[in-house]
């Protein structure tokens, strides 16, 4: 009996898990944490504004006031995560005296360290980063992230970064896969990551923490894109709330993630459901959160 | 032998895993086809909220009723103990719930993610071995009905039971690379309800 042991690697990882198959989503108020908790949500990210709101504002972003993330905890039953800037293990320990349930170490914050992300290992709570490619992912996971997630670019409302970020992670995973062990020392070169981790993922196949789709979607068909592509849960962010009819765009999302190989479900969810989040395209954007992190 | 693993959110994949690894053949489950013609069903963990949600818009929820009624050995893992128990306090009151199993459950009962650990079990049915327990956000057990048997405990609280064909843990045996629950629900379970 007892060897009792909480904050564990496999207790962090353990709740990404739980979130497979899922749609987590941004929630700026109690009240759209429990349109999110209706509709299915398996967790809501508590923020102040949602990243298109961040984008139209420009300044600074930081981590959001205590009082709001305490409003959401309190309104659902559901997990509850909440953003912390690039680097900034203080906003981290506030975050997990609050007793969220996971902690994004986000792009969409502007970065509070432009060397360093937060030594995640020092905290109980877990954390998820974002990751463009395979070399990224691996970094993160090294200082003890125990979820990935795509960068994709945040508030636009366009996947195709997103679709980018899953494309080169898991096209890498594929390409290590068929390497040699001879050849594995120059992949943990040329990802600069660590052997150890370059060696695991060609053994088994796949992250040694599950991979979620954020950053861009918009519609069920981009969710069930994202899945089909290979990530094992979605986050939408400005996607739901910015657009006409966020319930029933929330629930359909939902549905498409679950259903994501049949294209029977896809059509029958993606039926009028209002406007979607207006948008905008790559090269309409001067800031991309993309390149935020090292 | 096909083992259904309800695949609509959660951890269905190391479940299908982990059953793979014993050589057992697998059927993800989504819609109600799917349910025909296997010999037991996995519920996993997950959200229990949005499992029961999708449970309903995929039309399961009267076939597992159906399942449940026919005695289709059954092992549900955290969200699937809530969904099998035939009481659950603190969830939502729209909640679709299959009383498989006479036993009362708290959703979240030992907390959030910072209460969440692993513990060393005693598992009365696997020779006297050790199993590594992982409880995330655990349900616990608050009322154990005269029928249901008690395979494992941590402290004092019941987190292994079973009554009839329906076998449920409060921690997830799929998330460590030990597959004697899989194989003790196959064996134990699944293989006896046949022989019966």
């Amino acid at each position: 009996m007892s060897n009792v042991s909480s904050a564990s690697f496999p207790v962090k990882r353990g709740l990404a898990e739980m979130l497979s198959g899922g749609v987590i989503m941004d929630v700026v108020t109690a009240e759209q944490a429990k349109i999110a908790e209706d509709a299915g949500a398996v967790a809501v990210m508590a923020l102040e504004r949602v990243p298109a709101d961040i984008r139209r504002d420009g300044g600074v972003a930081r981590m959001s006031d205590p009082e709001m993330i305490d409003g959401i905890i309190g309104a659902v039953s559901i997990p509850v995560m909440a953003k912390a800037r690039i680097g900034h293990f203080v906003e981290a320990q506030i975050l997990q005296s609050l007793g969220v349930d996971f902690v994004d170490e986000s792009e969409v914050l502007t970065p509070a360290d432009e060397a360093h992300h937060i030594d995640k290992y020092a905290f109980d709570v877990p954390f998820v980063c974002g990751a463009t490619n395979l070399g990224e992912a691996l970094r993160r996971i090294s200082e003890g992230a125990a979820m990935i997630r795509s960068k994709g670019e945040a508030g636009t409302g366009n996947i195709v970064e997103a679709v980018r970020h899953l494309r080169s992670i898991l096209g890498d995973i594929r390409r290590v896969g068929q390497a040699d062990s001879a050849e594995l020392f120059d992949w943990a070169k040329k990802l600069q990551a660590p052997l150890p981790l370059v060696q695991e993922i060609a053994s088994t196949g796949r992250l040694p923490v599950p991979l979620f789709c954020a950053g861009g979607i918009a519609t069920p068909a981009d969710a069930a894109l994202a899945m089909q592509l290979g990530a094992e849960a979605v986050f939408v962010g400005s996607g739901i709330f910015k657009s006409d009819d966020p319930a029933r765009r929330a629930r359909a999302i939902v549905e498409a993630t679950t259903h994501h190989r049949d294209p029977e479900v896809l059509a029958k969810v993606s039926r009028g459901l209002g406007a979607p989040m207006t948008g905008i395209a790559m090269d309409e954007i001067n800031q991309r959160y993309a390149e935020r992190g090292w | 032998m096909r083992i259904g693993v309800l695949a609509l959110q959660g951890a269905f994949e190391a479940h299908l895993r982990a059953f793979s690894a014993l050589s057992i053949d697998t059927i993800a489950v989504r819609t109600p086809p799917a349910l025909a013609g296997i010999d037991g069903l996995v519920i996993p963990g997950g959200e229990s909220t949005a499992l029961s949600m999708l449970i309903q818009s995929a039309e399961l929820e009267q076939p597992l009723r159906s399942a449940v009624v026919s005695k289709l050995p059954l092992f549900g893992t955290c969200a699937g103990m809530i969904l099998l128990a035939d009481e659950v306090t603190g969830r939502r009151p729209d909640q679709v719930n299959f009383d498989a199993i006479d036993i009362a459950v708290e959703r979240n009962g030992y907390g959030r993610q910072l209460q969440s650990f692993e513990a060393d079990l005693d598992l009365d049915v696997t020779n006297d071995r050790r199993f590594r327990g992982v409880f995330i956000r655990a349900p616990r057990v608050t009322r154990l009905g005269p029928g249901v048997r008690v395979l494992a405990r941590h402290l004092n609280d019941p987190v292994l039971v079973q009554e009839g064909r329906t076998l449920v843990a409060s921690f997830h045996p799929e998330l460590t690379s030990d597959l004697s629950l899989h194989q003790y629900f196959i064996t134990n379970v699944v293989r006896a309800a046949e022989a019966a």
